[in-house]
């Protein structure tokens, strides 16, 4: 397979309401982002965190067209894939503030987000650490003989990780119904990509025979309509797909990196023109002729939800003492 | 970090008054880049340690002063950076791998444990690895499991490797350098919260031995054993003994392998009583090699048994609210104390 950039045919059968719903699903973990950062400026969030903005359209454009018992395993920037997935918000900034009513008991924190009811196997704090985990779900699928399917999400910087090649190699041995989706935001860190990844990125997969492909993850329609095929190509036993999203974290690598001094503010205007939100609100406007008084609602009432959310995470209490050594074993 | 009050000197014997201060992170960096300056075959890779100097900052000013050759960012490839590091070590070089989170090292296990630490004897002594691996340890700065570990007890292990734990700036530039000219693998971890802790180091060029303890701070009723970062919690529990009349002896060994028994056995003949602390899990920790060295050595002059104080045996959890009851606090090192000395 080559490294093209595919447009996919926009789906029939997804009407304007359809869209809007992940609209408010993008908005939302948009809304999300933009309150976690506040959180920390005004240090009532302890540590640091990563934020997803500017990469809303891959989660939201998977997770649409995954069901609720497919598997998500999610990375450091995670909070994305979580409430695509389904999570709610106000256990979400209950676990960023290390309260009791978070999802992981204040155990995990931003960066080890799980909740098995929505299919999250959790985030990951370990660079690629999560490729293994995804493959087993995959097997796990294989002898369970259910028709679910895992995605592993992971960055451009997991491309380093030896492990990845490892799965994917299984994966495609036995077919395993894993979607490998590579967030492409042109960094690892402070490093840009052109000096971590040699060679072809798609190409990484296809030597192992597995399907793969290079699409433009700003652009949601894009993002959804290709993983409704890959997805349902792994669902029939097509076995695993790798998909690179090409996409940029529009802030610093954490909330704690400000100037950014490892690319330019040129190259940030230009991405910035790409606003996954925006290119779907300027689609919805033209194309189907949504008012923008809809997506002023949307967004308002997003926000009154999230406001709801962290008031409820500040005011819940802390984990008492005795949590401290619960759960080491089960 | 606690500070050091009341002018509590770490290494009373080895400082003179004046001395200019510098902090840990500061000194690490001049230790690599004077032993870059001296032996054009070290080198050092890693992930964001070039351009960017570290994500801690510690390596900031090497790329400009010895280039893209010799200060090297990677991709996130742990395990192919440290068995880069092994060959080319193997091969004449004196690489400086830089594993940004001790969490990390879990990914070279292999190139160390059974590549780098078996090579010059498996070769029956043909072969040597002159790397250092340096890495982090220590928690509290909120950032949950896989981030936070003390994993030195994991290196301290295997024979074959050294393991270096500097807690003052002096120690980290002198530890560090003779780390860098050991022809063994040398394994140093830099507590990540002491990077801004200042302390005196000379100008003048020095390295410490690899397996020569420190004698911190001098006393009669109770030696206490720290390393790293407990040192100064060691040191803030020292303090608060002397105000109750119980004077600690505090002696941190610098490096856990090779260990200098013979200082900590004296230390322990002269007060009687001993309590060992470390940040790593107490469960198969290395205090309890430490405390079973001082039970052997100073069985006949110990008038309680040797206590150990590690890391709570679980995952760092996220929480404020209990990530601080996993990390030893110098209160409970007085209580430990106090109850040796009752
Ligand atoms: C194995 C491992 N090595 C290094 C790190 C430190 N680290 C955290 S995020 C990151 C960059 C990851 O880049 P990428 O995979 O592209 O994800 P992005 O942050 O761009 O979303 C690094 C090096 C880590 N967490 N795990
Ligand atoms: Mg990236």
């Amino acid at each position: 397979m080559s490294e093209k950039k595919e447009n996919m045919p926009n789906e029939p059968g997804l009407d304007a309401e359809h869209w809007l719903q992940a609209y408010e699903q993008m908005v939302k973990i948009r809304t999300f982002e933009e309150t976690a950062n506040e959180l920390y400026t005004s240090a009532r969030m302890p540590g640091i965190t990563h934020l997803y903005i500017g990469e809303e359209a891959i989660a939201v454009g998977i997770c649409e067209a995954l069901r609720q018992d497919d598997y998500i395993t999610s990375t450091h920037r995670g909070h994305g894939h979580c409430l695509a997935k389904g999570a709610a918000l106000d256990k979400m900034f209950a676990e960023l503030l290390g309260k009791e009513a978070g999802y992981c008991r204040g155990k995990g924190g931003s960066m080890h987000i799980a909740d098995q009811e929505t299919g999250n196997l959790g985030a990951n704090g370990i660079v690629g650490g999560s490729a293994g985990i995804a493959t087993g779900a995959g097997m796990s699928i294989k002898l369970r003989g259910t028709d679910q399917v895992a995605v592993c999400f992971f960055g451009d910087g997991a491309l380093g990780q030896g492990l990845l090649y490892e799965s994917m190699n299984m994966a495609q041995l036995w077919k395993l119904p894993v979607i490998y989706v590579c967030e492409n935001n042109q960094y690892g860190e402070y490093t840009h990509n052109s000096k971590a990844a040699a060679g072809s990125m798609v190409g990484r997969a296809s030597g192992f025979g597995v399907h793969a492909q290079a699409i433009d993850g700003q652009d949601i329609r894009t993002v959804h309509a290709t993983a409704r095929l890959l997805i349902d190509r792994a669902r029939k036993g097509g076995g695993p797909a790798f998909l690179v999203c090409n996409t940029y974290r529009f802030h610093g690598h954490h909330v704690g990196d400000i100037d950014r001094p490892y690319r330019t503010r040129e190259e940030e205007a230009e991405w910035a023109k790409r606003d996954p939100l925006k290119l779907l609100e300027d689609w919805l406007a033209k194309s189907q002729h949504v008012e923008a008084d809809v997506f002023q609602r949307i967004q308002q009432d997003v926000k009154t939800a999230v406001d709801e959310a962290v008031d409820f995470a500040l005011d819940a209490s802390f984990p008492n003492e005795s949590e401290v050594d619960r759960h080491v074993y089960a | 970090m606690s500070t050091l009050e009341n002018g509590t000197r770490r290494s009373p014997a080895i400082h003179a008054p004046g001395e200019r201060e510098i902090t840990f992170g500061q000194a690490i960096r001049e230790a690599i880049a004077e032993e870059m300056a001296r032996d054009e075959s070290i080198f050092l890779i890693g992930e964001d340690v070039a351009a960017a100097g570290s994500v801690f900052k510690v390596l900031v000013g090497l790329l400009d002063d010895f280039g893209p050759d010799r200060v090297i960012d990677s991709p996130i490839s742990e395990a192919g950076i440290a068995g880069i590091g092994v060959g080319a070590a193997i091969t004449g070089m004196r690489p400086i791998v830089d594993i940004m989170f001790g969490d990390f090292t879990t990914l070279v296990m292999d190139q160390l444990i059974n590549q780098a630490a078996k090579t010059h004897y498996m070769s029956g002594g043909k072969l040597k690895v002159p790397m250092v691996l340096r890495t982090t340890l220590g928690a509290s700065r909120r950032s949950a499991a896989q981030h936070s570990q003390s994993l030195h007890a994991l290196f301290s292990h295997i024979p074959g490797l050294k393991v270096a734990m500097p807690a003052t700036p002096y120690d980290a530039k002198g530890l560090m350098k003779s780390a860098i000219r050991d022809d063994n693998p040398v394994v140093v971890f830099e507590d990540k919260m002491l990077y801004q802790e200042k302390g005196p180091v000379p100008e003048a060029e020095y390295t410490l031995p690899l397996g020569q303890a420190d004698v911190k701070r001098t006393g009669e009723d109770i030696t206490i054993v720290a390393t790293s970062s407990m040192v100064y919690v060691a040191l803030e529990a020292a303090d608060k003994l002397d105000s109750i009349g119980i004077s600690a002896e505090l002696i941190d060994p610098r490096t856990t392998n090779p260990l200098d028994t013979e200082t900590l056995v004296q230390s322990a003949q002269k007060t009687s009583r001993a309590l060992v602390l470390d940040e790593g899990y107490r469960q198969y920790g290395v205090t309890g090699e430490i405390a079973s060295v001082i039970a052997d050595g100073a069985f006949y002059y110990l008038d309680a048994p040797v206590k150990r104080i590690g890391a709570m045996n679980v995952p760092v959890p996220f929480s404020p609210a209990m990530e601080d009851l996993t990390i030893p606090s110098s209160d409970y090192v007085v209580e430990t104390a106090k109850a040796l000395c009752g």
